[in-house]
């Protein structure tokens, strides 16, 4: 299993980008001349004023970025164009009604996104329940306490992983954007790509196994 | 209460991140993460490769009317927040809502040893169901082996088989290889959260006359 308990208390950075010249001014964290790390954190910003202020200008941002992602994310997954708007549209209004509920300590805003995507997908494409864990039942036993370099983290995260993930040798990448993308089973994938549902497992753990060594290199 | 020891495999949890995950595994995922920080962590960290996707996926051309549309609508009253579910005595909170009357109230049918089963309200895929197992305290339900897949997290009690012992919030995982002999612990009856696809197989040579009227 994973152990990210190491991960949570450094404040490292990923050396990609420490390789980057420090451009920043008054000893400004490196980070921020990092294209990526930067949408990253005025996405956190856009939301944060969302949920604030109602910021229609900042939602505007937020919707000019993820509303085409979104829709191809759904029509990925075998919607329709049509529909797949549809869906897309009404993920942006529950961005906008639930900005207050996203926390960064907790996860990127593509992440808190991505979420919301996969849960409005599956309830109104499947005629089931979708039983899920409510991060707010205080019945659940807590986590170690949130440190306050942690909302960096979530972004920082994010961002390595992404890196990592093009690093993938290609059979696994695909195996684990099929995974994410096509909705199907083990089994499923297995057969669409006629290889044993063996193979099929051992590539997304040998898959999940790197991107984990990446999220614990210094 | 102490956390769980047995978790969850890589592969179920990516299934519930993903979204690819059925109904009666996302049953089992959720209950098993009400119960454990560690693989909540894991599953954060799986959602966050969605995120990240998320962010390399070719984006796709919105309907050019689509920001009208949506800004029309900002307006609008929010429809009221999904109440914070909560779960109740013994029944964490993606359980409660199969079960609203609690683990006494479930359709509970005798299946002999002390034992019984009772069915989930839950929607069938791929041949997976789910149900709960009731197991006696201290009583030990006959050696068997599986046809299929099958998973149990321990609701309430515990038990001990040869592969190891299962306490509150722990899953087990068996498949055709295994055969096992569960044994509830003597401090009160053991419940489990049961997601199979095929039924067991008794090996016991009286209990296999048995066979038959456990295809539930
Ligand atoms: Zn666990």
């Amino acid at each position: 299993m994973w152990q990210f308990s190491r991960y949570r208390t450094g404040g490292r950075t990923a050396p990609r980008l420490r390789a980057i010249p420090n451009a920043g001014a008054r000893g400004c964290d490196d980070r921020v001349s990092d294209p990526a790390f930067a949408q990253a954190a005025a996405l956190v910003v856009a939301l944060r004023a969302v949920a604030t202020s109602h910021d229609r200008s900042a939602f505007a941002q937020l919707f000019a970025h993820f509303a085409p992602r979104v829709k191809a994310y759904l029509m990925r997954l075998g919607t329709a164009a049509g529909e797949a708007e549809d869906i897309m549209q009404d993920v942006m209004l529950t961005i906008w009604r639930r900005a207050d509920s996203y926390d960064p300590a907790q996860a990127g805003v593509s992440t808190w996104v991505f979420t919301i995507a996969r849960n409005r997908r599956i309830d109104i494409l499947r005629r089931e329940r979708r039983p899920t864990l409510d991060a707010s039942d205080p019945a659940l036993q807590p986590e170690a306490p949130v440190q306050a370099d942690q909302a960096a983290q979530a972004q920082e995260w994010e961002e390595r992983l992404g890196t990592a993930l093009e690093e993938l040798p290609p059979e696994q990448g695909e195996m684990v954007r099929m995974a994410y993308y096509e909705d199907r089973s083990h089994s499923d994938i297995a057969q669409r790509l006629n290889i044993p549902l063996g193979t099929v497992k051992s590539r997304l753990r040998l898959a999940i196994a790197r991107l984990r060594l990446r999220f614990e290199e210094p | 209460m102490t956390a769980p020891t047995h978790h969850l495999t890589d592969e179920w949890l990516l299934d519930y991140a993903s979204g690819a995950a059925t109904e009666p595994v996302a049953l089992m995922v959720a209950t098993h993460l009400s119960f454990c920080p560690l693989c909540r962590a894991n599953a954060a960290r799986l959602e966050q490769i969605g995120g990240t996707l998320l962010e390399t996926i070719p984006p796709v051309a919105v309907d050019r009317n689509a920001w009208d549309r949506v800004a029309a609508r900002l307006d609008e009253p929010a429809p009221d927040a999904p109440p914070v579910r909560i779960g109740i005595p013994g029944v964490p909170a993606p359980l409660a809502a199969y079960l609203p009357r609690g683990l006494d109230a479930a359709p509970w049918a005798k299946v002999g040893f002390g034992a019984a089963r009772a069915a989930l309200p839950c929607v069938e895929h791929r041949g997976f169901k789910s149900s709960l197992l009731r197991i006696g305290a201290g009583r030990g339900f006959p050696h068997h082996g599986h046809r299929g897949e099958e998973m149990l997290l321990v609701l309430q009690g515990s038990f001990d088989d040869e592969t190891g012992h299962y306490g509150v919030g722990d899953v087990a995982v068996y498949d055709e290889a295994v055969t096992h002999r569960p044994v509830a612990g003597p401090e009160r009856d053991c419940i489990c959260l049961v997601v199979t696809n095929a039924p067991i197989r008794m090996t016991g040579i009286f209990t296999r006359l048995l066979n038959p009227f456990l295809r539930s």
